[in-house]
């Protein structure tokens, strides 16, 4: 019994003396005082310099969650609980998020930068005008592959993918409208096609690519393809540029057919409770130079057209990552396709999965 | 006198259950009533005689009947090991360190060893077998989540082997029974108790594993906890998912029954 | 004690390093120059000292461990009266009800648990935060020390508890003086694997948490998708070698002073 006193003891002391560190740490971090700006982002998504930079301009104290997963995110924002300033979801769910009235409408008067923004990104069918969200980073989806193992096999259509040459050898993303567009592009099809008997056509064309799969992951994609663990992954831009930066022998390509454009846009939750805050933080992250900044750490596409000035040549010239108009135009943002198409899409990928085994 | 006592505990006990067990239980089924609309509806109990979600159940049951197995197997002779040693407890807890590691860096450093070019291997290659595909595999997930699974297997085991009698032991011997014989007469029996509760530990975690099954096993493998987890996050299908998690729930009652003790010692 | 066959240490020994490799393999790395846990290049403490200065995330650590001891130690308390509870219960029945209630938790997917917690803490009114968080994990660490005392219990020879009834011992002294010195190995397991549960878990506390409130599972996820860092590496070889440093020295220490005598799983 004493032994258990004795334990229980320790344990609440050794607690609260660390919440004591805690609390001195978080004061000393003027985590405490009231001027705050409540953040939701993925992690390491911004370079955390830009943070104090604002910090230092503004006197606004940062606090910085962050998700893993954008159907995560809003879920929690839905049931509140937590006042977030700012969240950056990608676009699918930002189109959610305005019908079902979670977003606060953005006041372009407080934006001056909002001019450097380049055109082709704005005013898109899931936001028209940019009411609730503005551009952070965008990207596509394509085809990374490795150059050592594969040889010169130039990969540049979708349909390549079903070449039996590459058997066991492709990583998909475990992500229905992914794998299923890839089928749909690769078919002709719209990425937004709600034809149900050409989603079934999509979906036997990719259980027949069943043998040329190695795996189906997550972002441990990223892993697995820097250490050529498979010659081919569907990939979203930035996760291919992250290891085209770490391995040398891998290529990135968006397929002729056409794919998907995607967006991670900032937008004012409607629990949130410093909107000034907020409005001066997406301000301060348009300007060019810091777009330019963040743009070099995260290594995602910017939208922002003025910061271009300011980056690597090398990187603004690359049409893998800063795709030129014509193939622009045949990428397709996706559509918000309702509950139940969504489910559906949902229901064919869970059988794709269960015919994979 | 009895029941003075039991009210005690049970003040509690029984709070803690009406408001994080009881509450949790109702949202679940209230959920699976409703499809994805938002309309009261039984399809979500229809669905799941489905081919493809009993398929998935079986499966489940399947891959964890084989975790709970191998753990028991693995973790058996290490409880019974330790118990011989000079620092038991000591080593016991060292056993129990490594699950304090987060797990998703632990899945990497899987990855890192079972990959084509990782630690595994270049061993398989040294002795001469060469290299295999080891990620993505049935083994790889098996052996994974056995190692996961490995100290809550042992805690109960260790404890109810560290219980017994020795002399009982000494007895079986002096009586001239081999050690095997010892074993199955004495010493299994009468840490049965340990034993069970080791499996119930895993096993039922084990039914709606999911995020390994990504990560070890490319999504090979799918069991319910991988299709709750994409109704619930990806799909929104609350009401789905709710109905999964709602038989997974019965499957867990029905075990704990079967598994139960038949007669009671006390009373 | 007989001393073990060559045999037997040797199945130990392989089963020790099968458990430390993983982490050996994340120590190593975590001096990795390259960047990745892949292609180890070159000999590096830079992960460190870049840890070194980050005051964000010793204040995730340091909330990590403080929601861990005390939703342990909480949820021990608790878990040892439900164990008893459990115990007392007269009707097979009711045994059968409690034990499958209780083990509800443990088959629920995290996802399940996160968002009907959630649900029920914006409902009830209680502030997304520290005090969430630890309810969420004691709640959840609850059964799992039932499940580790309840045999330890059911073992113990009633007997004894009679015996000291007879000879006049009240409730509590036999409870303090006869039940749990007996079922104390059982708690220490229950407190322990509690620890680890606390510890490992990503998905209640995400749904649970707010306020800028973050444990250290819930940013190594929400780093996935950038892909983890080598500091993280690092950290975790840090903590590692702490706690390690902790439980051998606590070990000892406590060996030495009462020499005679078992002790608990300590």
């Amino acid at each position: 019994m004493k032994q258990l006193i004795r334990a229980l003891l320790a344990v609440l002391i050794v607690s609260f003396v660390l919440i004591f560190i805690v609390f001195r740490l978080n004061s000393s971090q003027g985590y405490t005082s009231g001027n705050t700006l409540t953040i939701f982002n993925w992690g390491d998504y911004i370079d955390e310099e830009l943070i104090k930079q604002f910090e230092d301009e503004t006197g606004i104290k940062v606090i910085y969650e962050t998700f893993d997963s954008n159907e995560a995110m809003l879920t929690k924002i839905e049931q509140g609980g937590t006042a977030y300033d700012i969240a950056v979801p990608s676009e699918y769910i930002i189109d959610k998020m305005i019908q079902e009235d979670l977003l606060l409408p953005i006041d372009h008067s407080k934006l001056p930068n909002f001019q450097y923004l380049d055109s082709r990104f704005l005013d898109l069918p899931f936001d028209h005008g940019n009411k609730y969200s503005i551009p952070y980073f965008w990207g596509t989806v394509g085809i990374l592959y490795n150059t050592k193992i594969l040889g010169d096999r130039e990969l540049t259509s979708w349909n390549d993918l079903w070449d039996p040459a590459f058997k066991n050898q492709i990583l998909l993303v475990d992500s229905a409208r992914e794998v299923l567009g890839m089928s749909l592009n690769s078919l002709g099809y719209s990425l937004n096609d709600k034809n149900k008997d050409h989603l079934q056509e999509a979906k036997e064309k990719i259980d027949a690519l069943t043998p040329n799969i190695k795996a189906i992951v997550g972002d441990e994609n990223r892993l697995l393809l820097q250490n050529e663990e498979a010659a081919i992954g569907l990939v979203w831009s930035g996760t291919a540029q992250e290891i085209m930066w770490e391995n040398e022998n891998v290529e990135y390509v968006i397929p002729k057919e056409g794919s998907n454009l995607w967006f991670d846009n900032m937008v004012i939750p409607k629990t949130a409770k410093n909107v000034e805050a907020a409005h001066q933080f997406i301000n301060f992250m348009l300007d060019p130079e810091v777009a330019a900044q963040n743009t070099d750490y995260v290594g995602y596409s910017t939208p922002n057209k003025e910061a271009l000035k300011y980056m690597d040549e090398e990187v603004v010239n690359d049409e893998r990552f800063y795709p030129d108009e014509e193939m622009t135009s045949k990428l397709e943002v996706y559509e918000n396709l309702g509950k139940r198409m969504l489910a559906h899409y949902n229901d064919l990928f869970l059988e794709f999965k269960m015919h994979t085994k | 006198m009895k029941s003075k006592s039991r009210n005690f505990y049970l003040i509690p006990y029984v709070i803690w259950i009406a408001l994080f067990v009881v509450m949790p239980i109702l949202l679940v089924l209230y959920y699976s009533f409703f499809d994805i609309d938002g309309q009261l509806t039984f399809d979500n109990y229809k669905k799941f005689f489905t081919p493809v979600y009993l398929k998935m159940t079986f499966s489940s049951f399947w891959y964890a009947f084989l975790i709970t197995m191998f753990t028991l197997l693995v973790a058996y002779p290490i409880s019974y090991l330790l118990t011989k040693t000079k620092h038991k407890q000591l080593l016991l807890l060292l056993i129990i360190l490594p699950s304090w590691i987060n797990l998703l860096l632990k899945a990497y450093a899987f990855i890192g060893i079972f990959g084509t070019y990782g630690a595994a291997n270049s061993f398989l290659e040294v002795i001469g077998i060469g290299t295999k595909q080891i990620l993505f595999t049935d083994f790889s997930f098996i052996f994974v989540s056995v190692y996961i699974f490995l100290p809550f297997m042992i805690l109960p085991i260790f404890n109810a082997l560290d219980e017994l009698n020795p002399s009982l032991v000494d007895a079986s011997n002096d009586l001239g029974a081999s050690k095997w014989i010892t074993f199955k007469r004495v010493i299994f029996p009468l840490t049965i108790d340990g034993v069970k509760s080791g499996c119930q530990i895993v096993f039922i975690p084990a039914l709606s594993l999911f995020m390994l099954t990504r990560l070890i096993a490319g999504n090979r493998v799918i069991t319910l906890g991988t299709a709750i987890e994409q109704h619930f996050l990806v799909t929104q299908d609350w009401g789905m998912g709710a109905t999964i998690a709602v038989f997974l729930i019965i499957a867990m009652v029905l075990i704990m029954i079967l598994t139960g003790k038949r007669k009671r010692g006390i009373l | 004690m007989k001393k073990l066959s060559k045999l037997s240490t040797v199945y130990l020994i392989i089963m020790f390093f099968i458990l430390y490799a993983p982490i050996l393999y994340l120590m190593f790395y975590s001096f990795n120059s390259g960047g990745t846990m892949y292609h180890f290049e070159g000999f590096t403490l830079d992960w460190y000292k870049e840890l070194f200065g980050d005051s964000r995330l010793l204040i995730i650590v340091l909330n990590t461990a403080i929601i861990a001891l005390l939703s342990a130690a909480i949820s021990t308390i608790l878990g040892v009266a439900g164990a008893l509870a459990i115990y007392y219960a007269r009707r097979r029945r009711v045994k059968n009800t409690l034990l499958s209630l209780n083990n509800v938790l443990i088959v629920s997917p995290d996802v399940i648990i996160g968002a009907s917690f959630l649900i029920l803490f914006t409902m009830v009114g209680i502030k997304l935060g520290f005090i969430s968080v630890l309810l969420a994990h004691i709640a959840f660490s609850v059964p799992i020390v039932v499940i580790m005392v309840l045999p330890k219990i059911e073992e113990m020879n009633t007997s004894m508890i009679y015996a000291a009834l007879d000879l006049g011992a009240s409730r509590w002294d036999v409870l303090t003086k006869v039940v749990l010195p007996y079922i104390t190995p059982g708690i220490f397991a229950g407190f322990f694997m509690a620890l680890t549960y606390s510890l490992d878990d990503f998905a209640v506390t995400f749904f649970v948490t707010g306020n800028g409130f973050t444990t250290l599972s819930v940013e190594i996820y929400s780093l996935a998708r950038r892909g983890v860092s080598l500091n993280i590496n690092a950290l975790s070889t840090l903590l590692f070698i702490f706690t390690m440093l902790l439980v051998v020295g606590y070990y000892f220490i406590t060996k030495r002073n009462n020499k005679p005598g078992r002790m608990g799983v300590r």
